[in-house]
């Protein structure tokens, strides 16, 4: 799940300063999960602008707000989306962007919430960062627990000097990532694998911006 | 004063200090501590925006000490530099006359003075070491071939009170494959361990030097136990510092005890005294 969080509704504010008639997109999936974009949130969304003197012309609670067909199915439905002075989405970033990809040129998407990261629920409402979308998966190697993510150095070859009593120095409420990674591998036998030298990563995996996928169409099937 | 490597390798006991490079560009107090270092210590190693607090560059200050006479230990970090930049800046200190580099993964900037910033990591201390290693052989880290290779002697560190010790151990034998040639120890207070992690290493082909905290005070004792990983004060270091009426003068003592014993068995020491050169002159006098 991709977990975000209200932005300050002032700086909100700020983005609609001169623009009076605004459109709201939330999001049914993550966003509603992270009580940051669903039904409820879009409602007192539209209470707090019509407070400030801002006229809400309509709203949409979509699905998956990340999903182009779902989008460009709203703007058909509500005429009142394409002609607001602004659209406010209370969505993650790629949500946003499919807003964005929707309108014209001259009509401003505005962020309501900034992204996170991308979660593992723990349980509903306690989200932790379980994957960096790095490109190229090492979990393999570092028996499930990623370097990547939950070593704020991100080291590919064991412990650095701040690693205090199996704790981080960074924030000494984790563990250090590498001693859990040498505590699994070593009860899994597999020590031998933290004794290899790791390669520095290939960030040309996932820093060469941005990234896109398309499946073959037989691989994508249906009609 | 002989240099750092050709000291270590005729098996002459070694001591370098850390010397931290100033906030700014008036460097004459930096000058003035090297100065004192001079003569006193085989190296002085220059940290590298130590603690992610920016401060002048380690390479610019590692080439004053040169040009002062003192051999300089050019500390690189992996934080703040990309691979491509690691790589043109290590080969930059080998053309300025640099012989001596120690591969650090550097502090978190969450620890400094600039938070906000973007912490590089794109290599760790071992890929570092290997990278120094295949400059070293005349190719950058891709194999490609330079025209004209450098010829730095490699230095890591390694933390010998680690807890636990194994991941630590495994690191430590990781930059010895990569090839690091010698080490410099997180600060340690406790000889018998330290002895074991010496005896341990001995199998190896690499020089230790074992590293000397100075203790100016008992406050800062309870600090180090605190918030330093790695780094453990005994309680009776804390008393006999308590104890005392003047509490850098036994720190002082206390470290040119450890620096005693160190140069009975191990093959030299490194002495961070955290801005007070002048006491570290006063340590290598009283091990004398």
């Amino acid at each position: 799940m991709i977990i975000t969080k209200k932005k300050d509704f002032g700086d909100i504010l700020e983005y609609l300063k001169g623009r009076e008639k605004v459109f709201l997109f939330g999001c049914n999936s993550c966003a509603e999960q992270c009580r940051t974009g669903g039904e409820r949130e879009v409602e007192e969304m539209k209470r707090l602008l019509g407070e400030e003197g801002k006229e809400v012309t309509g709203s949409s609670v979509v699905d998956e707000t990340c999903y182009n067909m779902l989008i460009k199915r709203e703007f058909k439905r509500k005429e009142a989306a394409a002609s607001s002075d602004a659209i406010l989405v209370l969505a993650c970033g790629a949500g946003v962007r499919t807003v964005a990809e929707n309108t014209d040129d001259g009509t401003p998407v505005l962020p309501a919430l900034d992204t996170l990261f991308l979660a593992t629920v723990e349980r509903y409402g306690r989200f932790f960062e379980g994957c960096s979308l790095c490109g190229e998966c090492v979990l393999g190697e570092t028996a499930g627990v990623c370097p990547h993510t939950y070593c704020p150095k991100g080291l590919l070859n064991g412990p650095c000097g701040g690693m205090d009593g199996g704790r981080c120095e960074v924030d000494l409420e984790n563990g250090c990532a590498w001693i859990d990674i040498y505590r699994r591998l070593k009860a899994q036998g597999r020590l031998h694998v933290l004794k290899r030298i790791s390669p520095p990563k290939d960030h040309s995996k996932d820093l060469t911006r941005p990234r896109k996928v398309v499946l073959d169409r037989g691989v994508r099937g249906g009609a | 004063m002989k240099a750092l490597k050709s000291k270590l390798d005729s098996k002459e006991f070694a001591v370098t200090a850390e010397i931290c490079p100033p906030r700014g560009t008036d460097t004459s107090v930096f000058m003035d501590k090297a100065r004192l270092l001079k003569g006193a210590v085989d190296a002085a190693n220059v940290t590298d925006n130590q603690r992610a607090v920016m401060r002048l560059s380690s390479l610019a200050c590692s080439l004053l000490l040169m040009r002062e006479g003192i051999d300089p230990v050019f500390q690189m970090t992996c934080r703040d530099r990309n691979r491509l930049a690691i790589q043109s800046d290590i080969m930059g200190a080998f053309v300025l006359g640099i012989r001596n580099i120690l591969a650090l993964t550097g502090d978190h900037v969450s620890f400094g003075d600039h938070r906000e910033a973007k912490a590089v990591f794109d290599i760790d201390s071992v890929q570092m070491v290997d990278v120094i290693s295949k400059l070293n052989g005349g190719t950058n880290m891709k194999g490609t071939p330079l025209n004209g290779r450098t010829d730095l002697f490699i230095g890591a560190v390694v933390a010998p009170e680690a807890d636990p010790w194994e991941p630590e151990m495994i690191k430590f034998e990781k930059k010895i494959e990569a090839g690091a040639r010698f080490f410099q120890t997180q600060a340690f207070y406790d000889m018998h361990t330290f002895r074991g992690f010496f005896e341990y290493a001995a199998q190896f082909d690499v020089k230790i030097l074992g590293g000397i905290l100075l203790l100016k005070s008992a406050k800062m004792a309870h600090f180090l136990n605190k918030n330093v990983p790695g780094v453990n004060v005994p309680q009776h270091l804390i008393d006999e510092l308590e104890s005392s009426e003047n509490q850098l003068e036994t720190g002082i003592r206390i470290a040119a005890r450890q620096l005693k014993e160190l140069k009975t068995f191990c093959h030299g020491a490194h002495i961070m005294a955290i801005g007070q050169e002048e006491s570290v002159v006063k340590i290598i006098e009283e091990a004398q």
